[in-house]
């Protein structure tokens, strides 16, 4: 049995993400440099655009409100030990919700409307999210697949809508009608002019919100409980009399709930009308997100601001370095999921050793714990 | 076939062992142990759990290293690094667990790791004629084109030994072989045995069961706590003498018990039949009733069935036929929240295995103290866990039991064994259950710790529950129930008083030989 | 009638091709007891550095070894991080699939500097149809005819050399050690190890044949079937190949069919555009036939039609541990 040093819980939640961080950023700027480009101004270039005005931030939080969003629907079914993929799909359905309440209610009020919106896209992206869910409580299918099948066939189903049943007479392109007056939600230029060009919008509000709900949810509810002992150890929580089947089937919802409200963001906040792909890829982003935070609510809201910093960041880099697109940003958030997620191993470690060289604690825990079972 | 490296004279002893030892941390699994198998003999080893049987078997072929000590084969000096090299030695083992690849056929098993070039035909073929002259020669029957996932589990570890013989072991080392057995296969393996001494083979037995020794070794090594206590012809000795040896004169951790005031039956168990992970049916078919106000103890030999036992009792484990009745009522513990039922109706459980089941080790002390409990009202009336509550009656809790230190937000891993079981008997026995079943309460746990929970189920059978005890430990039996059962083989194969019944006599029982006296 | 329908599976098998070797890519993998999900990733870099080494040189057969050797490393990243690292084997087949997604269009955007995809690669550069001696005169010949110089001949080596490798890893698989070893290391490598035989040697080795598939799939997209690399071309037909493995249950010939019929559905759809069936009178909408392959997988795993039961050890590192 191999004696388990762990990391003392700072280096654990915090140190280790920065640096795999770090080290995307460094293989990165090897990227950039391999391409004749200057890594060091990228940097200045892309922190400048997300925090060096208010414009800018606005920009950022825009995009954490959708990052937060997608990373607490991977967060918070990773506690519960299930790998929800299928965010970016549960969140394009989703959208469904959202315009259909956009465009009953626009002759109301957008205090009516923002709610409303929340709760139908939140059901519907539950309930896509359920189904995977449901397989896999039943009937053993492992979620990652069918939520991955999932995304395309929501795409599928997305696309023929927006094709045939939702374009409205006349218009070209594939996408529903138009959202106007109170189905649009207001966006937060509309009282700070300072925000400039940033469609940043009331439903930041709702994500901040959804954070505490999560937390409280994991950590102060039975459910929670139930949760994270399913997620840590599914023989104790069979002994401990909790039904993995039913806390698998509802936190597959609510995963998929919380990305669905994501739709929102972009279909009344941003877009006005649901588009092709309106998702762009930031159901993806929320396996990131989620990796960095550790699955934990609080660090997925500042990974989701970390990462809105990113892409408003690459918007601004490829205006100032037209050589280098918005996809570098894939490319460090690819990275970033490499490190920090797959390629654990590779930091942890060291960081281990290091620990042990330097904090006596760690060796009297790890000296303590050291617990063998033989049988003759 | 692999060439082994040929020796000199053939020595008498097959094996020579000489003063192995063997520690992990603080345990000592293998003491001084000297241990002389003869050629062409069946040898057995015979212990209990933790006797250090098997430890000694893992360095034989390689699994681990000895810290001290000697090995010599067939006379020679043998530095064994790993399996690989014991079998050029001549040495195989058949393993408990067997590694076989479920979806080949017996053929390809056969083959795995030993084919003679890239391409498998040849292989194929020429293991094929080998496979069919062991069968001739060793009566060893199998089907090559079978599928191992379908054939029965006798004929599994036929394959493993066949595997062994395929790559030229002379001796044989069978780990507990014949636990997953049907008392036929186990004749039939015997008949295999036999074969193989006849022809020279060299087969060494780890067993607990006293039958099997008697009926089939020619020569019995008996261990206990990690010491080779005696060696001795089977001729010259006899089941009650193993048995005692087995078992031993230890100092028995003498607890202060009054007498016991049974009163009215708190739990039934009805033509229980359980079946486990693998679809074998481990319970048989057991009766048995525990009485408020007293301790019955189940002994026996791990892997006799004990655990699906509790955890059928316990709800964690679907029957296969039968009931449990608590006070009177029969449970209905299906469903994977079956144990929930289970506790809402008065049953309390300290699990077997602390540290898989009955804690999570990620968790702080006092999210533990909650676990399995997390829906009762205590801990919050609606969705909301009432977390105050929860530590308040935690920190109580942890004074009471004496769980150091008393820090009900310290991660649970952190904890000592004993202090981590102290935990889980705390919560147990304090929800105040009307009944109560413990299984391996003082594994792992110290001698201060051992004494403070064994007064604590004392105190709980006094306060009128009913309580379960299931060990492997025969002291702990022997000194806290008031009532003894004997398990073995998945059924309760007798009965004693505590007060009277000797070591021998339970040895006896829990090595199935009782069973042979009345068939 | 005939014709159209000679000329469909014509097309079945040009679309067929990829999915079928990055569906054999997979079996590989996956047999060995590694997840991948990256098969898209290879594809897609495998795509570009195909096209890349084919512009620059000309040349297509170095432009497939430029794809290979692309789609190689990332299978030697992926078993670096599944097998010495023991990672998520999900989360590293994801990152690589992001990976691809953007640094080809950056890397293309900083070469080619046409918005991410490369020139329009050279007839030298390309595989080009082959016809079969013959194949005019004999297109008039009834039956026979139309199947053999429209479906059999004028198809590219690499679609000769996909359909030529459903064989082979049988053959692979059930006829030699290699085989017989990584079939048992997915099931059971503890019965491996203790074999004598090396766990990780043996999937590192079956990683590097997923590279070497993934790759020639990748390379067919952007100089065989069409003539350039375009952002995201392999459009997702990574995870329809993992469909259509776990649809084959893991199965050499079995996958040749399911590709054969995801390859169909394809063919189906870009036939039946807009086409009103004939009884129903109602166009069936496209996007339910583009859906079928990705529900059809769902209906599988769900034990709907038969389990689908994959190498036992798929996805658990393996540590000696006891």
């Amino acid at each position: 049995m191999s004696a388990r040093r762990p990391l003392p819980r700072w280096a654990d939640v915090a140190l280790l993400p920065v640096l795999n961080l770090v080290l995307a950023l460094i293989v990165s700027g090897i990227v950039i440099a391999l391409i004749g480009q200057n890594p060091f101004d990228a940097i200045r270039i892309m922190t400048v655009g997300a925090f060096g005005n208010l414009e800018g931030i606005g920009f950022t939080l825009y995009f954490a409100t959708d990052f937060i969003f997608a990373g607490l629907a991977v967060a918070v079914a990773a506690q519960g030990g299930l790998f929800n993929i299928g965010a970016e799909g549960q969140a394009y359905l989703a959208g469904l919700g959202a315009i259909a309440v956009g465009l009953a209610l626009d002759h109301t009020s957008w205090l009516l409307v923002l709610p409303l919106a929340i709760i139908a896209s939140g059901i519907i992206g539950g309930l896509w999210a359920l189904i995977p869910g449901y397989l896999q409580a039943k009937r053993g299918s492992h979620v990652v697949i069918t939520t991955i099948m999932f995304n395309f066939i929501a795409s599928a189903i997305m696309v023929y809508l927006l094709n045939y049943v939702l374009k409205p007479k006349g218009v070209q392109e594939p996408s529903s009608a138009n959202v106007v007056d109170a189905g649009k939600i207001p966006q937060l230029r509309t009282w700070f002019h300072q925000f400039g060009g940033a469609p940043l919008n009331m439903t930041i509000i709702f994500a901040v919100l959804a954070v505490i709900f999560v937390y409280v949810l994991v950590w102060r509810t039975k459910f929670g409980f139930a949760l994270r002992t399913m997620g840590h150890n599914p023989a104790a929580s069979l002994y401990a009399g909790i039904s993995n089947s039913r806390t698998i089937m509802t936190v597959m919802f609510i995963s998929g709930a919380l990305a669905g409200m994501m739709a929102v963001n972009e279909v009344l906040g941003e877009q006005a009308r649901v588009v092709i792909d309106f998702t762009s890829g930031f159901g993806f982003v929320g396996v990131a997100v989620a990796l960095m935070g550790r699955n934990h609510p609080f660090g997925v809201a500042l990974a989701a601001v970390l990462f809105g910093a990113l892409y408003q960041g690459g918007i601004e880099l490829q205006f100032e370095m037209p050589a280098i697109t918005r996809d570098m940003i894939v490319v460090i958030q690819a990275l970033v999921i490499m490190f920090t997620g797959a390629m654990e191993g590779l930091l942890r470690p060291g960081l281990e050793n290091a620990f042990m060289v330097f904090g006596p604690k760690q060796k009297a825990e790890a000296a303590a714990r050291e617990t063998v079972s033989t049988e003759g | 076939m692999t060439q082994r490296s040929s020796g000199g004279a053939a020595s008498e002893f097959a094996i020579e062992l000489k003063k192995i030892n063997k520690r992990f941390g603080p345990v000592w699994a293998n003491r001084d142990i000297d241990l002389k198998v003869r050629r062409g003999t069946i040898h057995g080893i015979v212990g209990e759990n933790g006797a250090g049987k098997s430890t000694l078997m893992s360095i034989l072929y390689g699994f681990y290293n000895a810290d001290s000590g000697e090995i010599f084969v067939n006379g020679q000096l043998a530095h064994i690094t790993d399996s690989r090299h014991a079998l050029q030695l001549g040495v195989g083992m058949v393993h408990q667990h067997f590694m076989l690849v479920d979806n080949f056929s017996i053929l390809e098993n056969v083959i795995l790791g030993v084919e003679d070039n890239a391409l498998l035909a040849s292989s194929l073929s020429k293991a094929r004629q080998e496979l069919k002259r062991l069968a001739d020669e060793y009566r060893l029957n199998v089907d090559p084109d079978a599928i191992v996932e379908d054939v029965s589990v006798g004929q599994q570890q036929r394959v493993e030994i066949l595997k062994a013989l395929y790559r030229g072991a002379d001796t044989l080392i069978l780990d507990e072989p014949t636990g997953v057995l049907t008392p036929e296969e186990a004749d039939d393996l015997f008949r295999v045995l036999r074969v193989l001494r006849e022809q020279g083979k060299t087969v060494i037995l780890i067993t607990h069961k006293l039958r099997e020794i008697m009926a089939i070794t020619d020569t019995v090594s008996v261990m206990r706590q990690g010491q080779m206590v005696a060696t001795v012809p089977t001729s010259e000795t006899s089941p009650d003498q193993l048995a005692e040896l087995m078992v031993g004169r230890r100092v028995l951790l003498r607890v202060e018990k009054g007498p016991a005031h049974p009163g009215q039956t708190l739990l039934e168990v009805k033509n229980l039949v359980v079946a486990d992970d693998l679809g074998v049916v481990r319970v048989k078919g057991v009766n048995f009733a525990v009485r408020a106000g007293e301790i019955v103890g189940i002994a026996g030999v791990a892997g006799n069935g004990q655990t699906e036992l509790l955890e059928s009792i316990a709800g964690m484990r679907d029957q296969r036929a039968g009931d449990v009745v608590l006070a009177g009522k029969v449970l209905s513990l299906k469903g994977d929240d079956g144990a929930h039922r289970a506790r809402r109706e008065g049953l309390g459980h300290v699990p077997e295995d602390r540290q898989r089941e009955g804690l999570v080790t990620q968790f702080e002390e006092w999210e533990n103290n909650v676990l399995g409990y997390q829906y009762d009202h205590a801990y919050g009336r609606g969705m909301l866990l009432d977390i105050a509550a929860a530590r308040a009656q935690a920190i109580e809790r942890m004074h009471k039991f004496d769980v150091r230190p008393a820090n009900a937000r310290l991660k649970t891993a952190n904890f000592s064994g004993g202090n981590q079981q102290k935990i889980v008997v705390a919560r147990e026995m304090e929800q105040n259950p009307k009944v109560l079943i413990v299984g391996q309460p003082t594994r792992g746990v110290d001698i201060g710790a051992i004494e403070f929970i064994h007064n604590q189920i004392i105190k709980m059978r006094d306060a009128g529950k009913a309580i379960l005890l299931v060990s492997v430990e025969l002291d702990e039996i022997r000194s806290l129930s008031d009532r003894i059962l004997v398990m073995f083989d998945g059924n309760i194969v007798g009965e004693a008083d505590p007060a009277v019944a000797t070591e021998g006599e339970l040895g006896l029982m829990m090595a199935g030989v009782h069973k042979e006296a009345a068939q | 009638m005939y014709e159209l329908i000679i000329s469909t599976l014509a097309a079945t098998v040009r679309l067929t091709t990829p999915l079928l070797l990055a569906c054999l890519a997979g079996l590989y993998s996956e047999r060995s007891g590694v997840f991948d999900i990256g098969l898209e990733g290879k594809m897609l870099f495998a795509a570009f550095g195909a096209a890349a080494i084919s512009v620059v040189t000309g040349n297509a057969w170095l432009g497939l070894l430029g794809g290979i050797g692309i789609s190689m490393i990332m299978s030697v990243i992926h078993a670096i991080a599944s097998i010495t690292l023991r990672g998520n084997q999900v989360i590293s087949g994801v990152a690589i699939n992001f990976l691809a997604q953007g640094l080809t269009a950056v890397l293309g955007l900083a070469w080619f500097h046409l918005g991410g995809h490369t020139p329009t690669v050279p007839d030298s550069g390309r595989f080009t149809p082959i016809i079969w001696p013959y194949a005019d005169q004999i297109a008039t010949v009834p039956i026979i005819g139309p199947i053999y110089s429209v479906l059999l001949s004028g198809q590219n080596i690499l679609v000769y050399i996909a359909f030529l490798a459903v064989p082979v890893t049988y053959w692979v698989l059930y006829r030699t050690r290699f085989g017989l070893r990584l079939r048992a290391v997915g099931e059971n490598p503890k019965a491996v190890d203790t074999a004598g035989i090396s766990v990780t040697l043996l999937r590192y080795r079956a990683l590097l044949i997923t590279g070497f598939l993934c790759g020639i799939a990748g390379a067919y997209f952007s100089i065989a079937q069409n003539n350039a690399f375009v952002n995201n071309m392999t459009a997702g037909k990574g995870y329809i190949a993992l469909a259509a493995l776990i649809f084959a249950k893991w199965r050499p010939v079995p996958a040749m069919f399911a590709t054969l019929l995801f390859g169909f559905l394809d063919a189906l759809q870009i036939r039946l555009q807009g086409v009103p069936l004939p009884i129903i009178n109602v166009a069936v909408p496209v996007q339910f036939i583009q859906a079928l392959p990705y529900i059809l997988t769902c209906v599988l795993l769900a034990g709907f039609i038969g389990k689908a039961v994959g190498p036992k050890a798929g996805g658990i590192p393996y540590s000696k541990e006891r």
